[in-house]
């Protein structure tokens, strides 16, 4: 059993979470990705990891309520436990090198694209940062990033996406050495795309459905310049430019009908218990 | 009274079409009577043919007189001074290729019912027997066994046995490898492989789950730091193959290994009740002639597909799969699709729609022995199926090997040990089963793990 140390609530939807996991926090790096299962019937759900914490042993992990299991997970409290957590796995994010990079996070996203844009940071790289949200009421880690950032330009679906803001950054003449872009595929697929005209490396977190995330099922494959990927152990980051969001995109819909079972079995069962 | 029967005492199944709807037991078990009555088939010979078919040398004649003399606990225990997992090995070794395949009965009609006996020896004691456990005195020593199958499992049990201090590391939240992912609940049910785990757990194994081994420990760190005295890799073949064709990431398409895992570890076949969803269709096709085929496609069967289709490209005498999970498949209107080769897998809206195959004929013996199958001249043909299920076959996973500096492996993935020990090229380090010979059987795997055992003693000792 994996113990909640803490519970934050970030906006309505998007929940973080620190579990007491010394061995997982020993070894985690920015990039990587753990697997939880709540209970025994819960199925197991990757999630990103979003900070660790060495000294309290414990791994952060920032989930938005999208499902069953998210939603299960939301009824969980500080002191409860969750059944199995199982991680560091996927290969950490490569940023020896990088001098300016911008961070573009998408909704939860932005709480995978915090770390990676602070661990640039403390790497003494200049940083900037673009998040994207629905409206202003869902706006996550604001004040973390701004210490991090040299700039920090938040938009919201009323004023515009994150490409309008990374295509005006680069029109002015901002040089990046990498573009790191995390949140909805199409949001990838859409930064990738503005990227590739301007020749700039570009890195994206692919968060495919798996089961094991240790290269047993391949579940999580995806096409990656023509060849056969696995998300669990060749990603989760891979060159955007590369990856076929299309195929994606469908891919992460292969489950839709069940989810909205779920979803609607788990609300009856949840107001069975009131 | 010797039973002169030319034939096996039959053991009660259900009947096919009433079990391809549900997830029971297919093989019902021999009774009291049903068990001696097939013990009596035994002529005890000497020289003990069938014990030399068996990876683990199970006492074959002795424990089958003790049957039919009425006394099936000492058979049991028997059985249990070299198998640590009789019940398992009852019900899924291939005894027909093994054991049964020496019988001097076999001569002149069918040979004893070998495994029919020890899974029924099995089977009782689970249900009667009281675990009489000798506690063996510990030495304090630490082994690590890396994967808790068949291999690891039964490593574990003979080192525990010893007296070795054991810890095994198993990736999943649960232990037990392709015994509890891989093999189906009606060909072995989870609750008898629980069974022999806790025996083994009782015995002082330690079993840490949720442990990815070459992530969040090295093997290094488990001989340099953590005090291991000895490593045995037993991680099996876990990475699946596929078959390189267009199609095959159209939603609708599964490794073998995900489409089970999903039924038999996440228990998928009982969502809602359980959070795992899986995508079944109503016409089903699974790709590949082997023991794991059958599993995935008779799986579909129960889950509701109303077409289930093998198709495997050479003819079915050449198919790896048992005889008898063949006959079962048939028997739970499993068709086949013999001579047959997928080319494409065909997509609408993202999702399969159908699949593309060539026909086939035998040609010359190829690498393998087998006559390899060449494809027949415009012969292509689609058939509409809405779920493609890929069982051609898995390799071991390279997360290990890519993080043990000094591992050797062979070209395909399969790390290189020696065949007597299991001495792999880093010394201290042993492995087994699968991970070492590429996807093979739970009993290879387990005579693996035994010879390991053994060899970690003497490296420890030092003789």
């Amino acid at each position: 059993m994996y113990k909640i140390i803490t519970k934050k609530q970030l906006n309505p939807t998007v929940t973080l979470m620190e579990i007491y996991a010394p061995h997982i926090a020993k070894k985690a790096k920015a990039g990587q990705f753990i697997i939880l299962r709540i209970d025994e019937k819960g199925e197991r759900i990757p999630l990103t990891i979003a900070d660790y914490d060495t000294e309290k042993g414990t791994v952060t992990i920032i989930f938005q309520i999208v499902g069953a299991t998210t939603a299960k997970l939301n009824t969980k409290n500080e002191g409860d436990s969750i059944l199995d957590f199982v991680g560091p796995l996927g290969t950490p994010s490569h940023l020896d090198g990088v001098k300016k990079a911008c961070v573009i996070g998408g909704g939860l996203g932005t709480a995978i694209a915090y770390p990676q844009a602070k661990a640039l940071h403390n790497m003494g790289a200049k940083v900037d940062v673009i998040t994207g949200f629905r409206n202003d009421e869902l706006v996550i880690l604001k004040d973390e990033i701004t210490a991090i950032a040299d700039n920090l330009y938040i938009t919201t679906d009323d004023k515009g996406f994150v490409t309008d803001v990374l295509k005006e950054l680069l029109e002015k003449g901002n040089k990046y050495d990498i573009v790191i872009a995390i949140g909805p595929l199409v949001m990838m697929k859409a930064v990738s795309n503005v990227t590739k005209t301007y020749g700039i490396k570009t890195v994206v977190s692919m968060n495919s459905i798996m089961i094991d995330g240790t290269g047993m099922c391949g579940g999580c494959r995806l096409t990656v310049g023509g060849e056969i990927k696995f998300a669990c152990v060749d990603g989760p980051d891979f060159d955007g430019h590369l990856v076929d969001f299309d195929e994606a995109i469908r891919r992460s819909s292969m489950y839709k009908d069940h989810e909205t079972r779920s979803v609607k079995e788990h609300n009856c069962r949840l107001e069975g218990m009131r | 009274m010797p039973n002169m029967s030319p034939n096996k005492v039959e053991m009660p199944v259900q009947a096919g079409n009433i079990r391809n709807k549900n997830f029971d037991e297919v093989a019902l078990g021999y009774t009291e009577e049903m068990a001696i009555d097939e013990a009596n088939r035994c002529l005890n010979c000497k020289n003990m043919p069938c014990v030399s078919g068996c990876p683990v040398n199970v006492r074959i004649p002795e424990f089958i007189q003790q049957i039919a003399k009425g006394d099936y606990e000492k058979a049991y225990e028997i059985i249990k001074t070299t198998n640590s997992l009789p019940a398992v090995c009852g019900r899924v070794c291939p005894q027909e290729n093994q054991c049964e395949s020496k019988c001097v009965r076999g001569i002149k009609g069918e040979s004893v019912a070998i495994g029919r006996l020890e899974r029924f020896v099995a089977d009782y004691h689970l249900k009667n027997g009281k675990e009489q456990i000798d506690l063996p005195k510990s030495n304090g020593i630490k082994v690590a066994i890396i994967g808790s199958g068949p291999a690891g499992l039964s490593c574990a049990g003979d080192l525990a046995k010893m007296g070795y201090k054991v810890t095994v590391f198993e990736a999943f939240h649960t232990a037990g490898g392709v015994l509890m992912y891989g093999i189906p609940q009606f060909r072995l049910p989870k609750e008898i492989v629980q069974k022999e785990i806790d025996a083994l757990k009782e015995m002082g194994v330690e079993i840490k789950t949720n442990m990815v081994a070459g992530k969040v420990f090295s093997v290094d760190e488990l001989l340099n730091e953590q005090d291991y005295k000895a490593v045995f890799i037993g991680s099996g073949a876990g990475l699946p193959s596929f078959m390189k064709i267009p199609g095959e990431n159209l939603n609708g398409v599964y490794s073998a290994n995900e489409f089970l895992t999903r039924i038999n570890l996440m228990k998928a076949y009982k969502f809602p009740e359980y959070d795992t969803p899986v995508r079944i269709g109503k016409k089903v096709a699974v790709v590949g002639g082997g023991n794991v085929a059958m599993d995935a496609a008779r799986c579909a069967k129960r889950l509701g597909a109303e077409d289930v289709y093998i198709i495997y490209r050479r003819s079915e005498a050449e198919m790896p799969a048992r005889l008898e999970e063949v006959h079962h498949a048939k028997e739970e209107d499993i068709m086949f699709k013999t001579l047959t080769n997928p080319v494409e897998i065909v997509g609408k809206d993202g999702f399969v729609a159908g699949i593309k195959c060539l026909e086939m004929e035998l040609g010359e013996p190829d690498a393998s022995g087998r006559r390899k199958p060449v494809p027949k001249p415009d012969s292509e043909y689609v058939t509409d199926i809405d779920t493609v299920i890929i069982a051609i076959g898995q390799t071991p996973n390279p997360l290990i090997k890519a993080t043990t500096e000094g591992l050797q492996t062979k070209p395909w993935g399969g790390i290189t040990a020696d065949d007597e020990t299991g001495a792999t090229s880093i010394k201290g380090v042993f492995a087994g089963g699968d991970a070492v010979t590429g996807a093979a059987t739970v009993i290879l795997a387990m005579g693996a793990g035994k010879k390991s055992a053994k060899a970690i003693d003497k490296y420890i000792k030092g003789i």
